[in-house]
């Protein structure tokens, strides 16, 4: 047994301390940067099926077509505002395979993918982007309600809500959880430390994703926190937090799948802070990368990105090659050619709308506007 | 005499300040080697070292409350929110401490801090972005808001708000950054900031704005003057404190007022300037008090800012029904 004395030592150690705290999150790793297996025990332990792996794949090669066209047509002013997305496709969308329709998804701007994926339709996300109250509404083709809030603008906001609806799940005895989605800028927000900490102090049904993708728009990860790993954040809270290699899928599913059990299952919310890395500028709104980091760093970052490994490891299992990809991209291509022409001849929004939709019951000034702007046909 | 945008004037008053007085610090979220996301610090980090000109952390209210520390210590803040939109993140430190402290302390410390942060739609910004809230902020007792209309004034209002002991909201409109120029005086000068400017004189009605809605209340005084018109416009410069006094002397020779914004129509500045005018000069209008505003809506989506933002034409309309009451 440690004496006291020993304790006291241990408490005023505070080199030796940051060196715990530099130690305690080793990184969940399956797939190294080849494609090869790390751990057999662990993917067993993922249930992943070879349909899975097609599907992950799949939803991968869909978010990289979606960046590819979103940010052509950005240039071309066809789009509005879009954040790209290569290289974050495991984080975002192996991890969004671990949820069902029944899950609440609270994304970042940057998230866009994730929510298509749960069935809001392409054209929608486009309107969004350009800023049309059509894209806001979070339905499915068929009109099904979608479980996400819109993409969160306001940095960090996206968690405290997240741990409001994580709460509402818990006290509806639902099995299901709320999943959000930030970046590494965003764990210095207050917003950050108080979603987490309220879904722990209610062990809410929750899981928060932390993308560290290396910037806050020209701010490096090292200016937000002299904390060595960003999931340590979710230690202040008392909640199980894991480090993730970000590149890589099957580990990204693999964690979300286990937090995803264990938050639903009322146990309280879990951190996942995902090493990847934001290949492309902030925006398609003028930000340019090499005014705060350099070329080679973006190319070494490339040689990682998880589309490499992924294709690499199911080649070897012999369940995709370059014929399946090649089809499945000029499907998903075809598919976005025609969302863009729903998008395009979608009536403009009128003022007098955005009225209506201002309070309930309007005011007799308000009355008056609507009247204004219906008489002008806004 | 140097032909600027608005935001280079921006920036030469930040370098101006910098030099002057190694008390002034600027921090924000990118303002740094990226010189800010629309690079109004651009070159200053790597002119003035990292310790007088960095990166914060992402966190508004952060950022705020470091400024109010720093001043504690001595220095002179020059705070940047990104975009103004973001407000309320740092609602607390700008309208619940800085602008309170004074006070608070019984007149014995002041908080000798700028905010800065861009405005104003016109641009299609994703929402949250252009936002209109000075109105919010002049609301607050305790704060200056500064929102200049031209370069000149940028760089002037900006030195001022910089050498001001009290708290100061300096606003800078998005959509004038770079689609205005202007001739911008070298060197060092200050323009006062509680002194309105007269941007046009006129003889027949009074246009008062602000910020964003001068550019627009100009181009409508020249399109009435095509008309006969003569308009007179009140830059106000400030929203708060207001000059009444500049205000009440074109009230008195136009008899004739309509108050042009670019937010939304409730509360507001316009609203306190038409009761200003009101109350004080009541006797010397001769038509009821004209307004022109955005609709009481959100900032819109991005795709109807045009639809939704008052425009010269609507100034136009405005001041003609303000003249031809009788
Ligand atoms: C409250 C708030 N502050 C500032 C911004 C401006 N802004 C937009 S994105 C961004 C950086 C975000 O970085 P990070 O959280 O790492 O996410 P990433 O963009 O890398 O996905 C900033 C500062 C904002 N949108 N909201
Ligand atoms: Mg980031």
């Amino acid at each position: 047994m440690a004496s006291i004395a020993d304790a006291n030592k241990k408490v005023l150690d505070f080199d030796g301390q940051l060196q715990a705290q530099d130690d305690f999150f080793p990184t969940l790793k399956l797939l190294d940067n080849d494609g090869k297996l790390l751990d057999k025990a662990a993917y067993k332990r993922s249930e992943l099926t070879d349909e899975d792996l097609v599907e992950i794949m799949k939803k991968m090669l869909f978010s990289r077509q979606l960046d590819i066209r979103s940010t052509k047509l950005a240039k071309q002013g066809r789009f509005g505002f879009f954040a790209p997305t290569a290289g974050q496709e495991a984080s975002q969308m192996a991890s969004a395979y671990a949820f069902g329709k029944e899950d609440w998804l609270f994304p970042g701007y940057r998230d866009i993918p994730e929510i298509v994926d749960k069935g809001w339709p392409v054209w929608k996300a486009i309107l969004w982007s350009r800023g049309h109250a059509k894209g806001n509404e979070f339905t499915t083709e068929d009109g099904e309600p979608v479980n996400s809030w819109m993409p969160q603008i306001i940095i960090g906001a996206q968690y405290v809500e997240a741990a409001g609806v994580a709460l509402g799940l818990k006290k509806r005895k639902e099995d299901a959880v709320a999943y959000a989605y930030t970046g590494d800028g965003g764990t210095s927000q207050g917003d950050f430390y108080e979603g987490v900490n309220f879904a722990s102090a209610y062990k809410a049904n929750a899981v928060f994703f932390v993308q560290n993708n290396g910037y806050a728009i020209s701010t490096p990860r090292e200016l937000q926190t002299a904390a060595p790993h960003l999931a340590a954040k979710g230690w202040g809270s008392g909640i199980p937090s894991l480090v993730v290699d970000g590149m890589d899928p099957l580990a990204m599913y693999l964690a979300a799948k286990e937090a995803r059990a264990w938050a639903a299952a009322g146990n309280g919310p879990v951190l996942i802070e995902t090493l990847t890395n934001r290949l492309e500028p902030h925006s398609t709104a003028g930000d340019d990368p090499l005014r705060y980091r350099t070329k080679e760093d973006i190319a070494e970052w490339w040689k990682k990105e998880p589309l490499i490994r992924m294709r690499k490891f199911m080649s070897e299992k012999g369940i995709w090659d370059d014929e399946k990809e090649e089809d499945y991209i000029a499907e998903v291509d075809s598919y976005i050619d025609d969302q863009i022409k729903i998008a395009d001849n979608i009536d403009k929004q009128k003022i007098s709308d955005f009225l209506k939709n201002t309070l309930e019951v309007p005011g007799q000034v308000m009355k008056e506007q609507i009247e204004h702007f219906e008489s002008e046909g806004k | 005499m140097a032909n600027k945008t608005y935001i280079a004037a921006i920036q030469d008053a930040l370098d101006l300040a910098l030099d002057k007085d190694e008390n002034t610090l600027i921090f924000g979220e990118d303002v740094g080697e990226n010189g800010g996301v629309f690079r109004a610090t651009d070159g200053l980090q790597a002119k003035y070292s990292e310790d007088r000109v960095f990166n914060t952390p992402l966190a508004e209210s952060g950022i705020g409350g470091l400024a109010i520390g720093l001043a504690t210590t001595g220095y002179r803040p020059i705070m940047e929110i990104q975009f103004f939109g973001f407000l309320f993140e740092v609602m607390d430190s700008i309208a619940g401490q800085m602008s309170r402290a004074r006070y608070r302390f019984n007149g014995t410390r002041n908080m000798p801090i700028v905010v800065r942060s861009p405005y104003g739609g016109g641009t299609k910004t994703p929402e949250m972005h252009a936002d209109n809230l000075e109105g919010i902020v002049a609301q607050v007792p305790g704060l200056r808001v500064v929102m200049p209309a031209n370069p000149a004034d940028a760089k002037g209002l900006l030195l001022s708000s910089i050498e001001s002991d009290d708290p100061v909201v300096y606003l800078e409109n998005l959509h004038l950054y770079r689609s205005m120029k202007g001739e911008v005086a070298d060197g060092y000068y200050t323009t006062p900031l509680d002194k309105a400017a007269i941007a046009r004189e006129g003889s027949d009605v009074t246009i008062v704005s602000y910020g964003g809605a001068v550019p627009v209340s100009l181009k409508a005084a020249d399109e009435l003057a095509k008309e006969g018109i003569e308009a007179e416009v009140v830059d106000l410069r400030t929203v708060s404190p207001i000059d009444i006094e500049t205000i009440g002397e074109s009230v008195k020779k136009t008899g004739r007022v309509v108050v042009v914004q670019e937010a939304q129509r409730m509360a507001g500045v316009a609203a306190t300037v038409m009761a200003e005018i009101s109350e004080r000069f009541i006797l010397s209008l001769k038509a009821p008090i004209g307004r022109v505003a955005a609709p009481d809506t959100v900032y819109p989506f991005a795709q109807a800012e045009n639809d939704w933002m008052m425009k010269a034409d609507d100034v136009v309309a405005k001041a003609k029904e303000v003249v031809n009451y009788d």
